[in-house]
């Protein structure tokens, strides 16, 4: 009696989800740091072309294992697989936009842009070598700010994130110690702090202790006001974060020799790159099984890529610089058939 | 007359239907019974191959260990393990009282206005979402806790007291202290229900014979009243236990996710279920996937353990 119900019911669902596919419509998954500018686009484009993509942000471990299932279009991930992982599974790889992370400190008089770092001195705090903020090491380079004898507390994100593996990226790329004790992953076992949930969860401990410092987006630093440090960028500039410091940065990263784009930004040479900048990879077949979908979803990106600008800068997302642009556009023709 | 003529003739025709519907009946509780306990040994078994890999690995080590290293694959839980426990000892403690306490005073003093506000008050709290209840202790409870209760008292404890020791910690009001406070405020309305009901099931008899022999309101709670309910108590003590073990969302915002064993009450820590919720999303690599789901197994066992000792207790009840 039961069973002829279940059968039933699952041909049901089997046909829903049928039909559900025959429609013309864009599956992806993955990067929850994409998701506001990615949802932003795929209602724009929605309006302009009826083409629905359907984008869910579970994590961008979640976005690479769906799309090695095969049960999205696309996936979405802040760390870059390497070609060798890539080519095992049949998948392309380009970047789609630019993030930035900022150090934010509250230390009492101290307001935004006022302090600088190094790479090597942020990794030292964050490994816990540094503890008070009148550190010499820190008065050297912030002549005219007054340093409170103030302990250190270290801030990170607890959940794993795209935004822990591209400033653990960057504390690798700046500090020896860092990289052979910590090392890079979205997320560590960190030396010493306390952790919040997600950018909001960072932003609030640090605003509720004195004398910390915490790593959080681009976006919701601005949005919130917080007090951003500049950090020294490889060339030796103390760079503010700003929308042209993080596109000189994506120009002048290697793209070209990086196999499948295969490439963290951070630590970018170039005079006025921003250091600690970071960029979400979109994953797809190279021989898809259902080619009319994967060319729905290139036409979606190519459109986003040219057109996608204004929406990106109003949720304070960096655009690709055109020449990069041209790059993934000649990637795909070559690649994705 | 007619109704003599239609009676042998409706359960003539009655009787075969009813029979075929109470098989249908059966077979429906039957199925719903058997799937049910499908679906719990299926997610104990696949927690146990899932977690395999981690058990394998690290052996012992992973139950004993601190090392919390997704870089280099190394895994032990005992932060987490021991985080969980204290948390809901903690809270526990906290909510035992209380909930006793409220419980007590609607059933024995409250004048009779004020027990229906009170009670549905009590069933508001159980409703909140608790990720609302994570995001209140952040904004509110945190900072708060952190300048009247953490900050005054680093300042009155001597270096190296006891109090210095159990205090320690960033004055920033993310630790296992308030993470086990916002635990007991979520399971006070559990307990303060059950334990209400409880008292409710007292005879009235009873109650009032231990008045009629001029016993005083504490005494008639504490020498009858709460011998009478007995070990049903303890059982209503092991459901809030449960919940406060698998809380996961209020605690990870506060509790400051550190996967060190807590060195005091205000140093961060975090627990099984905190982890799983922080790092789950974002595990790419097989071992640390692995050992998520074994903590998993391990917070389900916990649990079973728990809620099999509250069901043995409540079992109980019967023989009174």
């Amino acid at each position: 009696m039961f069973k002829p119900f279940v059968a039933a019911a699952a041909a049901a669902f089997v046909v829903g989800a049928v039909g559900a596919a025959s429609a013309a419509e864009i599956t992806g998954a993955g990067s929850t740091f994409v998701n506001p500018v990615l949802a932003q686009w795929s209602s724009d484009y929605d309006k302009a072309t009826g083409d629905h993509v359907n984008y869910q942000s579970i994590g961008s471990g979640g976005g690479i294992s769906q799309i090695k299932a095969g049960t999205v279009d696309f996936g979405a991930t802040d760390k870059p697989l390497a070609p060798a992982e890539l080519a095992q599974s049949g998948l392309a790889q380009f970047p789609i936009v630019i993030g930035s992370i900022l150090p934010v400190v509250n230390i009492p008089g101290v307001s935004a842009g006022e302090l600088k770092f190094t790479g090597p001195i942020l990794a030292d705090i964050f490994l816990g070598k540094i503890t008070r903020w009148d550190d010499p090491r820190l008065a050297a380079i912030n002549r005219g700010v007054k340093l409170p004898n103030l302990p250190i507390t270290v801030v990170h994100r607890s959940d794993g994130s795209g935004t822990t593996f591209n400033w653990t990226h960057y504390l690798s790329q700046v500090n020896p110690e860092w990289k052979s004790k910590v090392g890079e992953g979205t997320a560590v076992q960190w030396p010493t702090g306390l952790g919040g949930k997600g950018n909001e969860g960072v932003a609030a401990f640090v605003k509720q202790t004195i004398g910390s410092i915490g790593y959080i987006e681009y976006a919701y630093v601005i949005q919130n006001h917080m007090a951003w440090g500049a950090v020294q960028n490889s060339a030796g500039r103390f760079i503010a974060p700003s929308v042209p410091a993080f596109q000189a940065a994506a120009a002048t990263a290697d793209w070209a020799r990086a196999t499948d784009f295969d490439l963290v930004m951070t630590d970018a040479p170039g005079a006025n790159s921003y250091p600690i900048t970071a960029t979400t990879f979109v994953l797809m077949y190279k021989h898809p099984k259902d080619q009319a979908r994967t060319a729905a979803a290139l036409k979606f990106f190519r459109w986003a890529l040219e057109h996608g600008q204004p929406e990106a800068a109003r949720l304070d997302y960096v655009s690709l610089p055109p020449a990069l642009v041209r790059q993934i556009e000649a990637y795909w023709a070559r690649e994705i058939k | 007359m007619t109704t003599s003529a239609s009676l042998p003739l409706s359960t003539a025709a009655g009787q075969p239907t009813r029979g075929a519907g109470d098989q249908l009946f059966r077979m429906l509780c039957f199925s719903a019974a058997t799937l049910l306990m499908a679906a719990l040994s299926g997610v104990v078994i696949s927690l146990a191959i899932g977690g395999w890999p981690a058990f394998k690995a690290f052996g012992w080590r992973f139950f004993t260990t601190t090392t919390w290293n997704p870089v280099t694959g190394v895994f032990g839980g005992l932060g987490p393990i021991v985080g969980t426990l204290v948390t809901a000892a903690i809270s526990l403690l906290f909510a035992l009282p209380m909930a006793f306490g409220v419980s007590v005073f609607l059933v024995e003093f409250a004048p009779r206005f004020m027990r229906q506000p009170i009670a549905t008050g009590i069933q508001l709290l159980a409703g909140i979402p608790s990720v609302v209840y994570g995001m209140w202790g952040l904004f509110v409870f945190a900072p708060f806790f952190a300048a009247h209760v953490q900050l005054p008292l680093s300042e009155v404890a001597t270096p190296g007291s006891l109090l210095d020791k159990l205090t320690a910690g960033v004055p920033n009001g993310a630790n296992i202290f308030t993470a086990s406070i916002i635990l007991a405020i979520m399971i006070l309305p559990y307990m303060a229900a059950v334990f209400r009901e409880l008292f409710l099931s007292v005879s009235p008899q009873l109650r009032e014979s231990a008045y009629g022999l001029g016993a005083t309101p504490l005494e008639a709670v504490w020498k009858v009243l709460l011998p009478y309910i007995g070990r049903s108590a303890v059982g209503a003590v092991m459901l809030g236990l449960g919940r406060a073990l698998g809380e996961t969302m209020a605690v990870t915002f506060i509790i400051g996710n550190s996967h060190d064993l807590p060195k005091s009450l205000f140093d961060s820590g975090s627990t099984i279920a905190s982890t799983i919720a922080n790092e789950f999303t974002e595990a790419t690599s097989d071992m640390h996937y692995a050992a998520l789901i074994a903590l998993g197994l391990v917070l389900f066992m916990i649990t079973f353990a728990v809620l099999g000792i509250a069901r043995a207790m409540l079992g109980t009840l019967k023989t009174y």
